[in-house]
């Protein structure tokens, strides 16, 4: 097959789920093409819209790389939305207690955010090596309690002087602000960006240019032949939880340092799950992450607007993110399915 | 005491039906891993379509539709197109929950129909057991009747045999002439409309209404029950009634305690992972061996071929 030739399901897959989601629009009686005008103009239509989409961009492929090296191990590591929380609690941690200049305190809050991260990841890793508990539930509970730490922590110990609300904490003192290039009359994300597309290029190399990366995907296909084989396949997953963990966190410090400037309940920001969706289409492969992840947060960036002007549920571009996903997987399987049909010429059925 | 083991009951009732859909589909080798947008797309369909309406039955009728057709989209793409029934489930969970804020944003606030009580006769007269088992309504009775009749079926009748067999054995069940992915198929589709139903049964008895957070994390809770539950029918409804306990306990205490109420809503998932540690733990499994008539009941394992592809050869 040609890579033109592969290339079809998946824009068939493409139309269908645009279709799909002109059909829900004419449901909720809304104006499609309106619709999808204000989803681009929201993301990309002035400076400033480019601006928060790409800081918006930044933790999505922090948290995006670091699932394509748990994908290659073979682990479901749904606990990135709690990494991506404890990474932003422990930035926030830095900020509040490190006295200095903002050329100590920033590389000190991506280094407590890898932290935080990293040990979210391997508690869900040690759960499963050592507690036989499935990293879906370990992660999704340590999920839930990085949340309800969050919360706690913004209304209880850290709560603005005053008042406990769940708006967040007192803004960080502006050294603990990842600094902006000032152009085009609007400031540029410039760190977060260069932070989130390292973490890709890094793991890209990690994944295909190192035994460490060989081993984890043999790991990941096979552990108990991996086993055999003289692996030792329990240091490795924690590694690849570690490695996952420590880019969540590092989105998280992304969260606190370059978008809020203090810590919110919803820190997260809701990166971690839409990195599954952003890794499930990359088809596990880190080369494709960069402009799936930029055309995603394009459709969840633009979607605010929608609610704006004209009313319509913000969660429209989550619908419109899930069906891509899901058509693409379908149309991928799709053709693979057609392609050993020709190989193998069934007998009837 | 006699009204809070009544409210424990009715609390649980959803998830019992939702966890022994879901037991019934894992038992037959496939994971429907969409619970948590399941239940909430089925919910938010089930109180739009009944407001509409103005009637409770088809409100139920259509989220077992919403929950079915989920279901189905997870076994075709499992069985046909040999996709990852996770994946796919993940996916799908997103989306519905995503769908059902979309599609129900209209309908926050409003108040619809409901489930009326139905008391049965002369049951309901036995002290204490007559008021905590037999004073509600039908949803709580289906919730009975799904746990005794999936008990009975897995391990009193020959068809329910089969289902444990293409869930554990898929090509020793083929070889015997059982069409294991038509019955996996079906069976994913069955545990899907009863996740539907249990969807329902939160917009239009537990809780009436719609609003997002209507059945926020039950969906995750009811798959870990599952586990907890060792996929048998009985320790599933355990695990089910005990979290329904803790619900109810969780609401009293926040009378009595209101500085808990920020830590409540979280405390299920600490719990949820100590209980998944402690069933997978050697004490629990040493337990099991000591009584080796009761495999079923403490066994921890779960089906063999669970989330794998049958393929003949």
């Amino acid at each position: 097959m040609t890579r033109t030739q592969a290339a079809i399901p998946t824009l068939v897959a493409l139309a269908l789920a645009l279709t799909v989601g002109v059909a829900l629009l004419l449901v909720v009686g809304a104006p499609p093409i309106e619709t999808f005008r204000l989803l681009v103009e929201g993301s990309f239509g002035s400076a400033s819209k480019i601006s928060a989409t790409l800081l918006a961009w930044s933790p999505l492929l922090l948290a995006s790389a670091g699932l394509v090296i748990t994908f290659a191990a073979g682990l479901w590591n749904i606990g990135v939305e709690g990494q991506v929380i404890m990474g932003g609690i422990a930035a926030t941690w830095v900020a509040r207690t490190v006295p200095g200049p903002g050329w100590v305190l920033l590389p000190l809050m991506v280094l407590a955010g890898a932290v935080g991260g990293l040990l979210w990841a391997v508690l869900a890793g040690v759960l499963k090596t050592h507690g036989n508990v499935h990293e879906i539930f370990g992660g999704l509970g340590l999920d839930f309690v990085a949340a309800g730490l969050a919360t706690y922590l913004v209304i209880g110990p850290w709560k603005r002087a005053g008042v406990a609300s769940t708006s967040g904490t007192d803004i960080f003192r502006p050294e603990a602000w990842m600094p902006e290039l000032q152009a085009f009359g609007v400031g540029w994300p410039v760190i977060p960006v260069i932070l989130g597309l390292l973490s890709v290029l890094i793991v890209w190399m990690l994944l295909r240019g190192t035994l460490f990366g060989l081993r984890l995907k043999a790991v990941g296909s096979n552990p108990y032949s991996s086993f055999l084989l003289g692996i030792p396949t329990n240091r490795y997953m924690l590694g690849a939880f570690a490695i996952g963990g420590a880019l969540a966190g590092i989105a998280g410090t992304v969260q606190v340092a370059a978008f809020h400037h203090k810590l919110v309940p919803a820190i997260s920001g809701g990166y971690g799950f839409l990195g599954i969706l952003v890794v499930l289409l990359a088809g596990f492969s880190a080369v494709w992450i960069a402009p799936i992840a930029l055309f995603f947060v394009g459709i969840s960036v633009g979607s605010t607007q929608l609610d704006l002007q004209l009313g319509l549920d913000s969660a429209f571009g989550g619908v419109l993110q899930g069906i891509i996903v899901l058509f693409v997987m379908f149309g991928g399987a799709w053709s693979v399915r057609r392609a050993s049909n020709r190989l193998t010429p069934q007998e009837e059925p | 005491m006699e009204a809070t083991f009544n409210s424990i009951i009715a609390a649980a009732a959803p998830l019992i039906i939702a966890t022994m859909g879901e037991t019934i589909t894992e038992k037959s080798g496939v994971i429907n891993m969409s619970l948590e947008g399941s239940l909430r797309l089925s919910a938010m369909t089930a109180f739009a379509i009944a407001f509409w309406v103005g009637n409770a039955l088809v409100g139920f009728a259509a989220a077992a539709a919403v929950g079915a057709a989920i279901a189905a989209i997870i076994a075709f793409s499992s069985i046909r197109l040999k996709l990852n029934q996770i994946a796919v489930g993940f996916v799908l969970t997103l989306l519905a929950i995503e769908l059902a804020s979309f599609l129900g944003d209209s309908f926050v606030g409003e108040r619809g129909p409901r489930v009326p009580p139905l008391p049965i006769p002369f049951l309901s007269d036995i002290p204490f057991v007559g008021k905590v088992f037999f004073d509600h309504d039908l949803v709580v009775y289906f919730s009975y009747v799904a746990i005794f009749a999936t008990w009975w079926y897995f391990y009193r009748t020959r068809p329910g045999l089969n289902l444990q067999g293409i869930g554990e054995r898929p090509e020793a069940a083929f070889a015997r002439g059982i069409p294991v992915n038509m019955l996996r198929f079906w069976y994913t589709v069955l545990g899907g409309a009863m996740v539907g139903i249990a969807g329902a049964a939160y917009s239009l008895d537990v809780k009436l209404g719609w609003r997002e957070t209507l059945t926020l994390n039950l969906g995750w809770i009811a798959l870990a029950i599952v586990i907890f539950g060792g996929w048998h029918p009985l320790r599933v409804a355990f695990g089910a009634y005990l979290f329904g306990a803790l619900q109810v306990l969780a609401f009293q205490l926040q009378n009595v305690f209101p500085g808990v109420a920020q830590v409540l809503p979280i405390a299920p998932f600490p719990l949820m992972i100590l209980a998944l540690v402690f069933v997978y733990s050697d004490w629990f499994r040493r337990i099991g061996d000591r009584f080796p008539k009761m495999r079923n009941l403490l066994g921890s394992e779960a089906p063999a071929a669970m989330g794998t592809v049958f393929e003949r050869e």
